[in-house]
């Protein structure tokens, strides 16, 4: 056997059979859930057959529908409207320091650090004491909140890796302060605003916690029903409604890791 | 014509202000509710200020307006504390050997197992909880496995008790834990290794002398970044705890549920909230210490 004597990996062989372990306990509960989604049977973990029923189901549900609408509704304008707030925050962030820069950039990431139950408690709070009737509304408002340090972290890296002179080039070629944002910044800038607003829209389809408690009647989206459902019991509609989920978030992750790498 | 300064705080202002108003302005009332009295059907007295919510915390009051002790709360918190730092400690036995052999790859794999390390990541924390009710519940496959290995012949009911919590805690915050060990060991230089074995040193040796060194702050890191969420845990309480293994979280879910207890779910909340911030203070006094001159 060939050894490569710089690599020291094979002084410890131990860990290629812990990371295998390590991969099996990540991937194996959602191989197992997305195998059990399209068993035939009733009883949801028991194998009888192949079927691809129980999605024709949930798709002929009109709860559902109207709970994934939502959302959709609930992510896209949530994303917008934390992207734009978030290039707009990097953009100013990037031209060197000033009094206040290491606490502006802890108050964006703030959303972070605080407990999601936490912040669902309070956003609670604060919505009912200021009068706003909880629904869609309150839900688009707690998601931006949360939804900004995502698109914020990608696009304020991006700028960082930027060279300066070109903006300094355009300056003295007599580009205006528009002309040089539009035809350099923004073009180089677009990938991070790309996965940013990829990370804010991901993060925002899947809350549950800030949802459950900001939302009110007629703002119920995928996850908060799904939670109703799982509390009912275990279904094979359940196994299909989740297996969706997680089949659209893994699309759209390795798609936004492919569109990342095209773009090196 | 705007001057520079001023258009810079006009960028900023945006994200300010959303979070400033939404988060900062919200936490601040959560503060101030629990110190309101609870009103009779949910909601607060604005006016009536009170410590009872954290009095609460320890004590209750009897008929008599007497106060005894009563450690059903504390018992909750220590609940967490421990099912928290037993997450942290398994999920750091996976992650770190997985860290390390990662980091020991080649440049081009190297890429292709952080993704794979993140994908779960991104996927639904309430569908991942939701897969372990398929695999631990009684007749599901884990029991089924050990059944088949003959390590047991009876059902296990593992659902529903604090093992299943912590099985799906350290699955829940798992990546946590691996990205920031193997971000600190991957400039690590091999040929220390090697060089450290050309000297005579064991596996033992290189292990606490050069890579554990090198991976200290990835490690604290981790260990923060797994024990914090897992704190404040939800979702996995609730799914695959049953009323013995219930968590923080629950505890004050159900303040503004079945109990109506406002002022109490807010108390419980800031103090989640303290514990976190204190935790993470003592992580950056610690390890974030700009480098000084000796």
């Amino acid at each position: 056997m060939r050894v490569d004597v710089t690599n020291p990996l094979w002084r410890f062989r131990g860990l290629r059979g812990i990371t295998w372990l390590f991969f099996a306990y990540l991937y194996l509960p959602i191989i197992v859930l997305i195998v059990l989604s399209f068993n035939e049977n009733r009883l949801a973990t028991i194998w009888s057959g192949f079927s691809t029923q129980w999605y024709g189901i949930v798709l002929g549900n009109d709860d559902i529908i109207r709970a994934a609408t939502n959302s959709l509704i609930v992510a896209t304008v949530a994303t917008l409207a934390a992207t734009l707030a978030a290039t707009l925050a990097a953009l100013g962030m990037a031209k060197g320091r000033f009094r206040g820069t290491d606490g502006i950039s802890g108050l964006i990431a703030l959303p972070l650090m605080v407990p999601e139950i936490v912040t669902a408690v309070a956003s609670l709070l604060f919505f009912i004491m200021i009068g706003l009737r909880l629904g869609l509304t309150t839900v688009i408002i707690a998601h931006t909140v949360f939804c900004i340090p995502f698109a914020y972290l990608p696009i304020r890296a991006r700028l960082e890796g930027m060279d300066k002179a070109l903006g300094e080039a355009a300056a003295d070629l007599y580009a205006s302060d528009w002309q040089a944002f539009r035809r350099i910044t923004l073009p180089l800038l677009w990938p991070g605003i790309l996965s940013g607003g990829m990370l804010a829209f991901i993060i925002s389809l899947d809350d549950f916690v800030i949802t459950y408690f900001v939302g009110g009647a007629g703002s119920t989206t995928l996850p908060v029903y799904i939670f109703g459902m799982i509390r009912i019991g275990i279904t094979p509609e359940v196994n299909a409604i989740s297996s969706m989920m997680l089949i659209v978030s893994i699309l759209f992750v390795t798609l936004s890791f492919l569109v990342g790498r095209l773009r090196r | 014509m705007v001057s520079a300064s001023g258009k810079r705080i006009l960028q900023i202002t945006p994200a300010v202000a959303i979070i400033g108003f939404f988060m900062v302005a919200p936490l601040g009332l959560m503060a101030y509710v629990s110190l309101l009295e609870k009103g009779l059907n949910g909601g607060v007295k604005w006016d009536q200020h009170t410590v009872e919510a954290y009095v609460n915390f320890i004590f209750e009051r009897d008929f008599d307006d007497n106060l005894i002790l009563n450690t059903d709360y504390l018992q909750i918190f220590a609940r967490s504390f421990g099912l928290s730092l037993l997450t942290a400690v398994l999920a750091l036995a996976i992650g770190f050997p997985t860290a390390l052999y990662m980091a020991m790859q080649p440049e081009g794999r190297r890429n292709l197992l952080i993704f794979l390390v993140t994908i779960p990541f991104w996927t639904n924390l309430l569908v991942r909880n939701y897969a372990w009710i398929l695999l631990l519940r009684n007749g599901g496959l884990v029991e089924n496995l050990l059944h088949w290995l003959g390590l047991s012949d009876q059902p296990l009911g593992l659902l529903y008790t604090p093992v299943a919590v912590s099985i799906g805690l350290t699955y829940s915050y798992l990546p946590f834990m691996v990205l920031p060990i193997y971000a600190s060991l991957e400039k690590m230089d091999s040929r220390l290794i090697e060089a450290a074995f050309d000297l005579g040193a064991d596996r033992k040796r290189a292990l606490t002398r050069i890579i554990l060194p090198l991976a200290t702050p990835g490690i604290a890191a981790g260990c923060i970044l797994v024990f914090v969420p897992a704190l404040g845990a939800y979702v996995t309480p609730e799914l695959l705890g049953g009323g013995k293994s219930m968590m923080i979280g629950n505890l004050i879910q159900g303040q503004f549920g079945a109990a109506r207890n406002w002022p109490f779910g807010a108390a419980l909340a800031f103090a989640l909230l303290a514990i976190v911030l204190l935790a993470m203070t003592i992580y950056l006094m610690r390890f974030r210490r700009p480098p000084e001159g000796h």
